[in-house]
């Protein structure tokens, strides 16, 4: 209980600090302790999840289990390492004058805010809360998209706020139609939209009203994911925003949608019992991995490509808890737990890369390994990573979904295979002249944080290798929960 | 059945339709007068340009055709026999049973098409303007009052006016949402058919705007005193629908043949408030455009269109 | 008198219906604003009727809250805008109004044909009125892909909100207390964010005209 208020508590406080002292050198600083101060409560608040179980803390509103204590924890993770990251690259781009006082303060202060956000909204109990979270999270990032204030950026947050307002608010129709169902079996009030209550009466949710409600919910939530057709706004969000955002939007706030429509399908699969929900997942999850591998063999732009990357990941994973089952479960929560450690690394890296060659596209940066080999070396590594190279986790995790979806749903692989071979090619056609070759990048200033690269590639290695035994209880306790045991 | 009180009925409406018709037009000018701060004509003004027109010799055109004297004759019936049909007074009429919603509609475009062919007759050039411009009303209008007849005939089952009005009159009070947005699009199409402010000005003889005058600036004398009076047969005729159809109340029933007593200034009283207010929306609408018009009227059918999914989806 | 107030939701949401069609068609941004208002007024008359009907209390407070935000504040703020903006007076010229309307006549169908199932299985006042909160929620979403402009997309999207709180109020007789707060801070806090946007855009475009936001695109 004081876990969770110290988890909730800190990135809110810290967010009001930081929107009156976070201008400065010292701001930057407060944001990484903030940060730290929050994966230390998220940790002890683990704990206590690993130790009680499931819990339910002030009275109702809030439900901890499983599924979202891990993704609390790795929230609060990317959020603390990207704080690291973010103070060298953010001193950059001050000495660049495309950062003045006035909008450090709003970065950190939004950043703050946006983590706050994303763990209401992995925390709480109510599907309202949850939606209105979600919401709270995009409002928060609108603002972090446009902070360079060029013609671009701007273009890429009214994109983001308009198509994920659109999309959202049909979630929030879904809500309106869950509690609708929930009307009839639990009776209304303030309890009928607690996920707990509805986990339990939800064989006596009406399958039409549920069946309904999931459309809405899956298109709602996944604008945000990134699933082909709602996609538009985040490769646009991605390569505009600053590079630290790109790397939570990616990290993070991805994953948190996806938890959001795993929250429903439990509820929609107890109703309607057909597996429709599931069918509904692999179909966008096949569509998003085709289309987005096509899409990124024709990027220039590398921050744009690696968006393209996210969305491909995204469908994997709602591909994976599509198929359902403890196995497809257990692998797509690893994807989920990689892809975001992943991702995020190598957007560090890029982010490095990009300031050093003055330019996001991929002609414009060769040769990083002469110039600093470590930020050479992070990006090829994650790279590799990323493609699903053994020995990394991303391997491990596509290698569980593929045979699985070998076993069920044989006509699907052909697709998974040529768009993850598709993709392999281009990026790594890509990435491999910008890292090797003639440099005409140049050494900056500070140096870079490469710190949490490492960590983050090292963990997404270890993943790979080996699981340990406790996380392995988690994996599979939450995979039981969303197939609905 | 037809009754002896239904023949009665039937009689009355008529003689009250072609008696009251002129007055209202009256009432219509002299308010819309009132309301821009003119000095009225008189009430009684349609009645003395009538009894001018009819002592008038009728001057025809050399190359007019039969055609371009006995159309006025022929509007006038329709109009007349429409005022029949309406359910003015009584819902008990023998003639109702004769035509319904739809024939009346049909009845309503065979007076346009008359008219049209006769002012085309002549072969002026004004003529045929206004003849295409009153097809083009005709042909955008008449489908979006086909569709709010349609959506009264669903509440009631009936596409039968009389019927329908009964069936709406004569019981307990309740909201139709579906009604109410179908009154607003009678309202729309009433104004277009009537040649009314904001598409057409029956006081003005400008020709770069004018649709209804234009028809009938070959005609002169007898003939076009019954045109002016078919005209405004024709307003009474829709506003009695109107009132009819969203405000029946006060009407008479084949089992209350007394209450036509009451229906005749009840219908006056209704009439009169009507005329007030299409006075109002003359006065503070301009003119549309022309190719504004279809815009106008295709919105009315809009509107119709959603009385009917609205009465499907609500049952109301 | 009860049974005339029950039929009096239905009037309402038709209102909204027709309101929500006659902001896909309108040209001036200063009546799409008197439009949105009266449209907001109308959502507030049918919570103030869902309540006294069902006895919840706290759709009392919904209903209050509607009126503050989107009959007072919102207004006030977009008429705000729209002088600091100098587009007090902007006419829109739009193509097509017709076949814009027809698509919203088969949105209409769609969204009458999807909640028409779910309907009969409401419990509350108005259970009919969930299609045409779809319909609403669909036209404004139609509003906001045909429009060109910042301003008209924003009430679009702002009407769009209006439609999921009908569908709240009117389908299950309220949302938890809570849940509509947190929906109507976010829809203030949205509101002024895109408020500032949309200076910075004209700011750096010298036009709101959402034509210029189209320069990222996948080549």
């Amino acid at each position: 209980m004081e876990a969770l208020s110290l988890v909730l508590g800190i990135p809110l406080v810290g967010g009001l600090l930081l929107a009156i002292w976070g201008g400065g050198r010292a701001g930057q600083d407060l944001n990484a302790v903030v940060s730290f101060l929050t994966l230390a409560a998220a940790a002890w608040l683990t704990a206590d999840v690993i130790r009680d179980g499931p819990l339910l803390v002030w009275g109702e509103w809030f439900f901890l289990d499983a599924l979202n204590v891990f993704l609390v924890t790795l929230t609060a993770f990317v959020g603390f390492t990207t704080s690291l990251f973010s103070r060298p690259y953010m001193r950059i781009e001050v000495d660049h004058g495309k950062m003045t006082p006035g909008r450090m303060r709003l970065f950190h202060s939004m950043y703050q805010l946006f983590n706050c956000m994303m763990l209401v909204a992995l925390t709480t109990n109510n599907m309202g809360i949850l939606w209105v979270a979600m919401e709270a999270a995009t409002l928060t990032t609108v603002l972090l998209v446009s902070v360079y204030r060029t013609a671009a950026s701007l273009e890429a947050a009214w994109k983001y706020f308009i198509l994920c307002g659109v999309g959202i608010a049909q979630a929030l129709f879904g809500t309106i139609l869950l509690y609708l169902a929930a009307e009839r079996a639990i009776g209304g009030g303030d309890n009928a939209l607690l996920w707990t209550h509805l986990a339990e009466a939800k064989h006596l949710l009406d399958p039409r009203i549920l069946s309904l409600a999931f459309v809405f919910l899956l298109l709602g939530y996944g604008t945000k994911i990134g699933l082909v057709p709602v996609h538009n706004w985040l490769p646009d969000a991605h390569a505009e925003g600053p590079t630290p955002i790109s790397a939570v939007l990616s990290g993070l706030l991805l994953n948190v949608a996806l938890y959001a429509v795993l929250r429903c399908k439990v509820l929609a699969d107890g109703a309607l019992q057909n597996g429709l929900p599931g069918q509904m997942m692999i179909g966008f999850g096949l569509v998003t991995v085709v289309a987005a591998a096509f899409f990124l063999s024709r990027q220039r732009d590398v921050k744009r490509m690696f968006a393209y990357s996210s969305i491909e990941h995204m469908g994997i994973m709602t591909f994976a808890f599509g198929i359902g089952g403890p196995v497809a479960n257990f692998a797509g929560l690893l994807h989920m737990t990689v892809h975001a450690l992943i991702k995020s690394a190598i957007f560090f890296a890029v982010g490095h890369a990009t300031q050093k060659a003055g330019s996001q596209l991929m002609e414009d940066i060769r040769g990083l390994i002469k110039v600093s080999p470590t930020v050479g070396w992070g990006l090829m590594l994650g790279t590799l990573a990323i493609l699903g190279m053994p020995p990394f986790g991303v391997f491990a995790s596509e290698f569980l979904i593929l045979t699985t979806a070998m076993r069920e749903l044989p006509w699907a692989t052909p697709f998974l295979l040529i768009a993850l071979g598709v993709a392999f090619a281009a990026i790594f056609s890509k990435v491999q002249p910008m890292v090797f070759g003639e440099t005409s990048v140049r050494p900056l200033a500070h140096s870079p944080a490469l710190l949490p690269v490492f960590i983050h590639l090292g963990l997404g290695l270890m993943l790979g290798l080996y699981i340990p035994p406790y996380l392995n209880d988690w994996y599979q306790q939450a995979a039981r929960m969303i197939a609905g045991g | 059945m037809v009754t002896l009180s239904g023949i009665v009925a039937q009689i009355l409406a008529i003689v009250v339709a072609l008696a009251l018709a002129p007055l209202l037009t009256g009432w219509v000018n002299q308010w819309r007068a009132w309301l821009q701060n003119r000095s009225a004509p008189s009430l009684l003004q349609p009645y003395r340009m009538l009894h001018k027109l009819f002592n008038k010799e009728s001057v025809l055109a050399e190359s007019a055709s039969p055609l371009f004297r006995i159309a006025p004759y022929i509007v006038f019936a329709c109009m007349a026999l429409v005022c029949g049909i309406a359910p003015t007074l009584s819902t008990d009429l023998p003639l109702a049973t004769a035509a319904d919603a739809i024939a009346l509609v049909g009845l309503f475009a065979l007076a346009r098409v008359f008219i049209s062919l006769a002012a085309m007759d002549i072969g002026t050039s004004f003529g045929s303007l206004g003849a295409r411009r009153e097809m083009l009303i005709g042909f955008l209008a008449e489908p979006a009052l086909l569709m709010v007849l349609f959506s009264a005939s669903l509440i009631t089952q009936s596409t039968s006016l009389a019927n329908i009005v009964q069936t709406i009159a004569h019981q307990p009070f309740a909201i139709y949402p579906s009604l109410a947005v179908a009154g607003v699009a009678f309202t729309f199409v009433a104004l277009a058919e009537n040649a009314r402010i904001p598409v057409d000005n029956p006081a003005t003889h400008l020709e770069l705007t004018m649709i209804h005058e234009a028809l009938i600036l070959e005609y002169s004398g007898r003939h076009l005193a019954l045109i002016e009076w078919a005209a405004s047969l024709k307003l009474l005729a829709y506003s009695c629908i109107g009132l009819a159809l969203f405000l029946p109340w006060g009407i008479a029933s084949a089992d209350t043949p007394l209450a036509m007593l009451i229906a005749l200034p009840v219908l006056i009283a209704k009439l009169a408030v009507g005329g007030i207010v299409l006075a109002l929306i003359e006065t503070i609408n301009a003119k549309m455009r022309l190719f504004r018009v279809p815009e106008f009227l295709a919105t009315a059918f809009l509107l119709a269109v959603i009385a009917l999914l609205v009465h499907v989806l609500l049952g109301a | 008198m009860d049974a005339l107030l029950a039929q009096s939701i239905n009037l309402f949401a038709v209102v909204l219906l027709v309101l929500a069609f006659a902001m896909i068609a309108q040209r001036r941004i200063l009546t799409l604003i008197h439009l949105f208002t009266l449209q907001g007024a109308a959502l507030v008359a049918a919570t103030l009727v869902v309540a006294y009907l069902t006895g919840q209390h706290h759709l009392y407070w919904s209903a209050a809250i509607t009126f503050v935000l989107k009959v007072v504040l919102i207004p006030i703020l977009l008429h705000r805008v729209i002088n600091r903006l100098n587009v007090r007076w902007d006419v829109e010229t739009l193509f097509n109004i017709p076949t814009t309307m027809l698509i919203g006549i088969v949105l209409v169908i769609f969204a009458f044909n999807l909640a028409a199932p779910i309907a009969s299985l409401s419990a509350s006042v108005a259970s009919g009125t969930l299609g045409i909160a779809l319909a609403c929620v669909l036209l404004s979403f139609l509003m906001m892909i045909v429009r060109a402009k910042a301003v008209p997309q924003v009430i679009g999207f702002l009407s769009m909100e209006n439609g999921l709180f009908f569908a709240a109020t009117a389908a299950t007789s309220g949302m938890p207390m809570i849940v509509e707060l947190g929906i109507a801070f976010d829809v203030l806090v949205g509101i002024l964010i895109l408020g500032v946007f949309m200076f910075q855009i004209r700011e750096q475009f010298d036009s709101l005209d959402i034509r210029h936001l189209e320069k990222l695109k996948d080549e």
